[in-house]
């Protein structure tokens, strides 16, 4: 069972089996605009929620990515170094950002759920 | 007043236009009492004629280097800049012109700034540079808050052949910013003795160094490699460039150097221009604007500036720098002269250069009781006197002859250094200036 | 020989082609890199061959080829003058760059930079030789004391950044004297502060603390009040702030942060609107930088070399850095170590190599003498004027997000363009069309699709009267559908529109890294 949750930062985290897979959503590659750059964690790293991890950078913009969990970070997508255009594709599927091994599973539920997340997001408009 | 096109009808119309009754209407929102009624203390406006009077009286109060002979280097040198450059620089549309925020009607500035940093990058024998900094201490102090960032430390190690105020300004940035720096002790003999330990992020080192010696820095560079810190090197002398071995082929990961040399006047001390190169994969941790090409949406080729997103007006406090500016007139007229030297022609400045100073040396060294104590040089070199280096300059300019820098102006605080000048000779320095020179320091030291 | 292309005759009723076979169109010639012309053997300038041949290198000969290319001389001359042609200045026209002050450079204040006793002086040089230099840098602190109503000033900084790093940096040393330097490690910034003001507080160690401003755009003083507290250490606050506005509270504000033991930094960006008329002395302000690229108008040079000189309170007179010059009997002296500070001076230590842009000293100077103190008056009241007058006559077709008047510069929003399919960057885009530089557009980035326009007292009523046409032509071309005209804009200038996704993803940097690809 796959367990998808959002942040305010735009982040989504989809778990299974205790692995949090991280990424921006396709609201926030749309607000950014064509990503020239993406700087990923290292391998073995540990966050906290909520700590910047890595950086998704566009002509305009240049975006933290905040920790939607904390945990160890146990693999990086390397696509993204050569091709940080995917983001701008497939946001929600190719283009994760790197995997956790969750810490505490129960920092999950302060997290939207993907309906009040949309609310979220076309509040902000 | 000259400067201001509107009449005092225009301006009656255009307060109409606005709806307000007269200017001050326009200065409601400064609050009561603040706004002056009374003029500043200040004189009137004057003319043309009045100010350039009262401005040329003040410069012929001072001593231009060009009519005197002439020794002073100590990162800021006399050298020969061609009329060509200053005509350029002076175009309107490059000296009036705005940061190239809208490339497409800023092509002139952003090509130039290509060429430019692919100049520098040559010249420093690096990867990429970037489009110019402030001058070459800023550029520096800049350079060790890089290296914090790409090592992920905050301890520079300062050899004691750097510069006394790069040296200064990388102390003064490094303590309100909360980082350590390590200097070394101000010795001609051991200036680029350094090492690095765990905590270091790097090790920066001038070359040729404040007392003009050259030495290769291959072994420094492992030495930082080895503790995973970076090795920066700083040049004030832009010109030997075309002399010595690249900084890049010694090993160098951060180069900076003060671009005043080519192109540039003495100016005082300002404005110069700061050259910053390093290698490729540390670029987005690098400072300062970057000009990149691309293509306009016609497939043209065209220039713009890139990797904004490291700047403050994007990333505001987590930039990479505060800075905003970089010292565009300053650069063009860098690559300006550098495109009339040439390869050819820079290689055979740095040679004449060379052969001035060796000349100069070899007519002090005849001097009784001087000393060159600087084995290998360039263009600058340190020279022992029998008395004390301040007076020495002090007495050598009553006799009309600017006879370089005692040391004690650098490093009042080391008295070994006391009877030490630096002395330095471009191409502009002739067979007289060093005769006039010699000869006054005859007198000065046994007349 | 270059073989040209066979002409072909168009029929006669056949259009014009719109390319031309060489890429040039008339005056606007195809400039190719240096690298692609010169040649390393090349050179455009001449030496005598030096009579001594010793070398003391010490073996350290550069012997790979560095790189570079010469040309000669008329060809140098030439491939600067053609790039020239492909840039926009004021000399061009109107540069209406909100928060950037582009107004009119006299070529008086270049001659008098070029002349020897100042352009040829080294910094280093005995101090009894450049004694007029000395005492230029002695008057030029007399007009900007005068004029700001400030205690102290440092010359050395080298540009408007460089200056507020060294006023928060007279800052921190004097809570370092006060011992609350650890305590005190906040800064407020508004929220619609350049990006300088939070990047130069984080750089000195210190951390931002956000501050909204008010619907009318200005900031309350409630709002700092309530930001407040014993951890704060100053409040950066441009005034006449980004959106044009003048801060009514800043007195109080100022108030505010002196009773809570903090201090005022005044971003002088704008201080050209207000020179002559008000000094930030009198509002309260502990430190100020002013930008004499901008308000004393010594030329932007494409990008620099700028000049910073900061303005101090006698609260932080002791502690401006070093070098600064200093009244010894009929002498001016310099003192350039902290260990040779005078009794009550505490310098917070060194932020150059030398004393500062001399060159932009010059020119400032001679810019004020010029004017005079009615004429800095007169240019302050003209620039202020100039903004309104072109908000008074766009305020019918543009929308303004603020209802209360503007001071030097008068900011837009893209609210007029809702629905019509253009953005404020292809209005700006469309400006360049019609012969104009664009204002600045979307800084600040408290407005949504902020156009911050800037006239600058340089411009004439005639010069206004253009600018407005075009804008109120375009603004009315976008509300009736026109979209391509602003899509595909520009369309006569040296390029179109400019790829940055390309430039930031390939990012060639230089010329032989490109060769080498």
């Amino acid at each position: 069972m796959t367990l998808i949750k959002y942040t305010e930062d735009h982040e989504y985290i989809s778990v299974e089996d205790g692995v949090g897979t991280i990424g921006i959503t396709d609201y926030a590659q749309g607000k950014l605009g064509d990503v020239t750059f993406v700087e990923l964690p290292k391998k073995g790293e540990k966050v906290k929620q909520g700590q910047p991890i890595a950086v998704v950078e566009s002509v305009k913009a240049a975006s933290d990515i905040y920790s939607p969990a904390s945990g160890e970070i146990v693999e990086i997508n390397e696509t993204l170094n050569d091709q940080p255009d995917l983001i701008n594709r497939e946001p929600e599927a190719g283009a994760w950002l790197y995997k956790l091994a969750l810490s505490n599973t129960a920092e999950l539920d302060k997290l939207m759920d993907r309906d009040a997340y949309l609310a979220y997001a076309s509040a902000e408009g | 007043m000259r400067y201001l096109p509107h009449t005092d009808a225009d301006r009656r119309t255009m307060l109409d236009a606005i709806g307000v009754a007269d200017i001050d209407a326009l200065f409601a929102a400064v609050p009561e009492g603040s706004l002056r009624d009374e003029l500043p203390d200040l004189p009137r406006a004057q003319s043309e004629i009045a100010v350039e009077r009262a401005l040329s009286r003040l410069a012929a109060r001072n001593v231009p280097a060009s009519s005197v002979p002439f020794f002073a280097g100590a990162g800021a040198y006399k050298h020969h800049v061609p009329a060509t450059v200053d005509h350029i620089i002076q175009r309107s549309e490059f000296m009036t012109a705005y940061t190239p925020y809208q490339p497409e009607i800023a092509q002139g500035t952003l090509h130039y700034l290509f060429e430019f940093q692919t100049q520098v990058a040559a010249l420093t024998g690096m990867e990429v540079a970037n489009a110019s900094m402030y001058d070459g201490s800023t550029a520096a102090s800049e350079a060790v808050l890089m290296a914090h960032r790409v090592t992920r430390r905050g301890k520079a190690v300062v050899a004691g052949g750097v510069h006394p105020h790069y040296r200064a300004v990388i102390e003064t940035v490094s303590r309100l910013g909360g980082f350590e720096v390590d200097a070394r002790a101000v010795d001609p003999a051991t200036s680029f003795d350094a090492d690095a330990d765990n905590g270091t992020s790097c090790i920066v080192v001038q070359m040729p160094d404040a007392f003009g010696r050259v030495a290769d820095l291959s072994a420094l560079a492992d030495k930082a490699h080895e503790a995973g810190a970076l090795l920066v090197v700083v040049v004030t002398e832009a010109v030997s460039f075309g002399a010595l071995k690249s900084p890049g082929a010694m090993g160098a990961d951060i180069v900076v150097a003060e671009g005043q040399s080519i192109g540039n006047g003495l100016n005082f001390g300002g404005p110069y221009l700061g050259l910053f190169a390093t290698r490729k994969k540390f670029v987005r941790q690098m400072p300062g604007r970057l000009c990149g090409e691309t293509v306009d949406h016609d497939g043209r080729r065209g220039f713009v500036l890139t990797l904004s997103t490291r700047e403050q007006h994007i990333r505001r406090e987590k930039a990479t720098s505060n800075i905003c500016t970089n010292s565009g007139l300053c650069a063009l007229a860098f690559t300006a002269h550098l495109t009339l030297l040439g390869e050819a022609g820079l290689r055979k400045l740095a040679r004449v250069n060379h052969a001035s100073a060796v000349a100069l040396a070899k007519a002090l060294e005849r001097v009784e009781g001087v000393d060159v104590i600087t084995p290998a040089f360039f263009n600058e070199f340190t020279i022992r006197t029998p008395k004390p280096g301040a007076a020495v300059i002090d007495a050598l300019a009553d006799r009309g002859v600017i006879g370089g820098v005692p040391a004690s102006r650098l490093w009042p605080d080391e008295p070994t250094l006391a009877h030490t000048i630096v002395v330095a000779a471009t191409e502009t320095t002739t067979p007289d200036d060093i005769a006039a020179f010699r000869a006054a320091l005859e007198e000065v030291l046994h007349g | 020989m270059v073989e040209m292309p066979k002409v072909i005759l168009p029929a006669a009723e056949a259009a014009a082609p719109q390319t031309t076979f060489t890429g040039n169109r008339a005056l606007q010639i195809e400039e190719p890199l240096i690298f692609e012309i010169g040649s390393a053997e090349t050179s455009g300038v001449d030496f005598e061959e030096p009579a001594e041949t010793e070398t003391r290198l010490g073996g350290l000969e550069r012997t790979d080829a560095i790189g570079l290319a010469g040309l000669s001389e008329p060809e140098a001359m030439r491939h600067y003058v053609r790039l020239s042609q492909k840039n926009y200045s004021i000399d061009t026209g109107i540069f209406p760059l909100g928060s950037c002050t582009m107004k009119h450079n006299p070529r008086l204040n270049e001659k008098m930079a070029r002349l020897p006793g100042f352009g040829d002086i080294h910094p280093l040089q005995p101090e009894k030789t450049v004694q007029g230099a000395l005492a230029l840098m002695t008057e030029l602190s007399r007009w900007l004391l005068e004029l700001t109503g400030m205690h102290a000033i440092a010359l050395s900084p080298k540009a408007g950044a460089h200056g507020e790093f060294c006023g928060m940096a007279a800052i921190k040393a004097a809570l370092e004297a006060r011992g609350e330097a650890e305590t005190r490690r906040v800064v407020l910034v508004p929220v619609s502060a350049h990006g300088t003001n939070p990047a130069t507080a984080a750089h000195l160690g210190f951390t931002v603390r956000a501050v909204e401003a008010g619907p009318d755009g200005t900031v309350a003083v409630d709002a700092v009040r309530a930001a407040l507290g014993p951890d704060v250490a100053a409040m950066m606050l441009t005034n006449p702030n980004t959106c044009g506005l003048f801060e009514p509270h800043i007195r109080e504000i100022a108030d505010a942060l002196h009773e809570a033991g903090a201090y005022l930094y005044c971003d002088g960006a704008n201080f050209n609107a207000i020179a002559g008329k008000v000094r930030p002395g009198d509002l309260g302000a502990d430190a100020m930088h002013i930008n004499l690229h901008k308000t004393f108008s010594t030329p932007h040079g494409g990008g620099g070399p700028g000049a910073g000189p900061v303005v101090l309170s006698e609260a932080l007179a002791a502690y401006a850095p070093v070098p600064f010059v200093r009244r010894d009997g009929d002498a001016i002296r310099l003192v350039e170590h902290v260990g040779d500070a005078p009794e009550g001076a505490a310098p917070f230590g060194r932020l150059a190599a030398f004393h500062g842009q001399m060159g932009m000293f010059v020119r400032a100077l001679a810019y004020m003498m010029s004017h005079g103190a009615d004429g800095i008056r007169q240019a302050s009241e003209d620039a202020v004027l100039n903004a309104n007058y072109v908000r008074a006559r766009l305020a019918d077709v543009l929308t303004l997000p603020f209802p209360e008047g503007a001071m030097h510069e008068v900011l837009f929003d893209d609210r007029f363009l809702k629905g019509t399919g253009v953005s404020t960057l292809d209005f700006a885009k469309a400006l360049i069309d019609e012969g104009f530089h664009p204002m600045t557009v979307y800084f600040p980035l408290v407005v949504s699709g902020a156009m911050l326009v800037e006239p600058t007292e340089s411009e004439s009523k005639q010069s206004l009267d253009q600018f407005i046409d075009a804008m109120r032509a375009l603004a009315l071309a976008a509300k009736a559908g026109d979209v391509a005209r602003f899509t595909e804009a520009p369309r006569f200038a040296p390029r179109s529109r400019l790829d940055e996704t390309r430039a930031a993803r390939e990012l060639v940097l230089n010329y032989r890294e490109k060769a080498a690809v």
